[in-house]
């Protein structure tokens, strides 16, 4: 195992040292000590490393993924995994907002809670939280699933496109275009994989399903008042 | 009131035809017109300036014999591997999806053999396009359509997009006719959806912020790339010092007459302000930061000649970019589908529903038989063309002005041919030294 001290290296020794890695692979195994709530650690990684942060992250925390299996041990700032493609990011404690925006694949795990705009734009990306979500979560998603075993903020969904979500707990508002919807045997089947991936042991037919009611993929003059 | 004359029919400047037409239009249909292209009002613009040639207190160049140098470097700030172009004159963002995906190929085409650079959209970057540039430049939008690390360090630059002047503050937009199988695919999307963008990033609201997403982006490229940071002109002046200050390596100005593929009608003559008037304000910003000339400022909105070229980088650009002239030369309203344009209501030279996929040019749409119609190799000839001409055309006026380079040219070859351009680009009013705002 790497062993790479943030006091002693910066940011750039970091990622450099990481991205090397997709050419010339070295070390699978990194251990990051002394992050101090630093932006952009592990971002733009393309191997299957796995890489341990101690301690709390700032913005972007393994921001782009691919490949690479990536668990922070503290909290991570804005944007953690934003646009991930591929891989695993695991946050043992709470996520600030934008949590997973745009990602297109992968899984995302959050252990505590996260924050506003959790999986805005997500684009296939798997979001598991343990804890509850805040408010215009999953907004414009597109595609993946979202599993929250918590609570859920305002506006849940707004404007959703195909991405399903999943509520343990209450839901304080449903967004425009975002309805309540039948727990079907392949969502039980679906929502118990993945919380079996993430490592939570919740009883899926706990959890209510969420999606798209697909009025708004148009333009209807009728639809006006939704905006 | 009845007399022996014939009556004349007097029409009302606020209620003109063209109002009387809209107020119907909207009454029937219940929503808001949606179009193409960038305003059509007549705002204050690069002809309303004058260049002075020089005579005997400056000595011009022999226009055909001495040199005239026309090439530009972008990203000189942080980037470990910033663009050198040939001519100061790029394609503009314009996605695929809006655009065929030949059109897009002969954008790239065209660029390339006229050594400068092409710019993805909101859809992502497709292979053709990047196979036919040389040098492109790829947008990070806050859609993140079809976004992805690979194509990021596929890129020669990278250019974060907050706002275009056909529409600052607003979202991209592409209606359900051309989102077709494969638009939706990069896109993510389902087929036939009337995509509406957002208009704000996801994962950042604020220069604080912003100054993180460039550094998260240099640090997946590996410092590599140039960033450039497009604003939508509405308060350049702020905009561009917060750009700055967030890291951008160049600055990219759209003006209110930059084209759009779809927007409401509205916003695109109601909002934003025009390039002659955002220019002088970008360039004083990076005047006050000592940025100028070390953030490069690319200027867009209504380039159609060289004269404008030249214009515009005498006011302090670096380089412009063009978008609605790059389609044209491409064959976009050319008279030869006058017959056709009528049968779908409107005419050569008038054509605007670039919205609505059915342009027989083969230029903005995505159906398969109409995009055919474009030759890419054609098409990038005649974009090749026409961006010879532009330089041509500005390097005659540089040597005339005595320069050297384009980039020599000044302030002070300028002149205003009216009071209004003359207080928002800062130049005299020709025949005076007055520049209205300072004084006399």
């Amino acid at each position: 195992m790497k062993t790479i001290n943030l006091t002693e290296s910066t940011v750039r020794d970091l990622n450099q040292a990481l991205h090397d890695q997709a050419r010339d692979l070295r070390e699978r195994e990194w251990l990051v000590t002394h992050p101090d709530g630093k932006h952009n650690l592990a971002v733009g990684i393309n191997e299957a490393l796995s890489i341990d942060i101690q301690g709390h992250a700032g913005y972007y925390c393994a921001g782009m993924n691919q490949k690479a299996s990536v668990t922070v041990h503290g909290n991570v700032g804005v944007g953690v995994a934003e646009n991930m493609m591929s891989g695993m990011v695991r946050v043992k404690g709470s996520a600030s907002q934008s949590a997973g925006a745009t990602a297109h694949g992968g899984l995302l795990v959050i252990e505590g809670d996260a924050g506003a705009r959790c999986g805005i734009s997500m684009k296939g990306v798997d979001i598991v939280v343990g804890g509850s979500i805040g408010h215009m979560s999953c907004f414009m998603a597109q595609a993946g699933r979202l599993v929250v075993c918590g609570d859920a903020g305002d506006a849940l969904g707004d404007s959703l496109y195909e991405t399903r979500i999943y509520v343990k707990g209450s839901v304080k508002s449903l967004g425009s275009d975002c309805i309540e919807k039948e727990m079907r045997a392949e969502h039980l089947e679906e929502l118990a994989e993945l919380l079996n991936r993430a490592g939570f042991d919740e009883d899926p037919a706990s959890f209510k399903r969420y999606g798209s009611a697909r009025q708004l993929y148009n333009f209807k003059v009728d639809n006006a008042s939704a905006y | 009131m009845s007399n022996e004359y014939s009556p004349v029919l007097r029409e009302s400047a606020t209620f003109d035809r063209l109002t009387i037409q809209e107020i119907q239009r909207a009454a029937e249909t219940g929503i808001y017109d949606i179009r193409g292209g960038g305003t059509k009002r007549k705002v204050p613009h690069f002809d309303d300036l004058l260049l002075l040639g020089a005579s005997m207190s400056r000595y011009p160049l022999e226009g055909y014999r001495e040199k005239c140098g026309t090439d530009v470097v972008l990203g000189t700030r942080f980037a470990k591997k910033p663009i050198h172009l040939k001519i100061p004159v790029t394609i503009a963002g314009m996605s695929f999806g809006a655009l065929s995906a030949q059109a897009k190929e002969a954008l790239g085409r065209g660029a390339s053999i006229a050594g400068t650079s092409t710019t993805t959209g909101d859809g992502g970057m497709t292979p053709e396009e990047r196979g036919q540039s040389q040098h492109l430049v790829y947008q990070y939008l806050p859609s993140r359509y079809g976004m992805n690390p690979d194509d990021l360090r596929k890129a020669d630059a990278i250019e974060i997009v907050l706002g275009q002047g056909a529409k600052p503050g607003g979202g991209g937009m592409l209606l359900g006719m051309k989102v077709t199988e494969r638009v939706a695919g990069m896109r993510t999307l389902p087929v036939g959806v009337d995509q509406r963008s957002a208009c704000r990033h996801p994962d950042w609201t604020g220069p604080d912020d912003l100054a993180i997403k460039i550094a998260e982006i240099r640090e997946i490229t590996d410092w590599e790339k140039p960033i450039y940071v497009k604003i939508g002109a509405s308060r350049p002046y702020y905009d561009v010092k917060l750009a700055v200050k967030a890291g951008a390596d160049v600055i990219v100005l759209d003006g209110m007459q930059g084209g759009t593929a779809a927007t409401q009608e509205v916003f695109i003559e109601h909002v934003g302000i025009p390039i002659l008037s955002a220019i002088p304000q970008a360039v004083q910003a990076l005047q006050e930061m000592d940025m100028h000339r070390k953030v490069q400022l690319i200027v867009s909105g209504g380039i159609r000649t060289g004269a404008d070229v030249a214009k515009a980088m005498a006011m302090g650009a670096d380089a412009v970019a063009i978008g609605t002239a790059a389609l044209i030369a491409l064959g976009d309203n050319h008279p030869r589908l006058d017959d056709e344009l009528k049968k779908i209501g409107s005419a050569a030279g008038f054509y605007d529903d670039w919205q609505n996929g059915r342009d027989p040019a083969g230029i903005t749409t995505q159906d398969p038989e109409l995009s055919k119609r474009l030759d890419p190799v054609e098409g990038g000839r005649r974009l090749a063309n026409y961006l010879r001409v532009l330089v041509l055309e500005a390097q005659t006026m540089a040597r005339a002005c005595g320069k050297s380079h384009l980039h020599n040219l000044d302030p002070e070859d300028l002149v205003a041919l009216t009071v209004e351009s003359a207080a928002m680009a800062r130049v005299p009013l020709a025949g005076t030294r007055w520049v209205p705002g300072q004084g006399f």
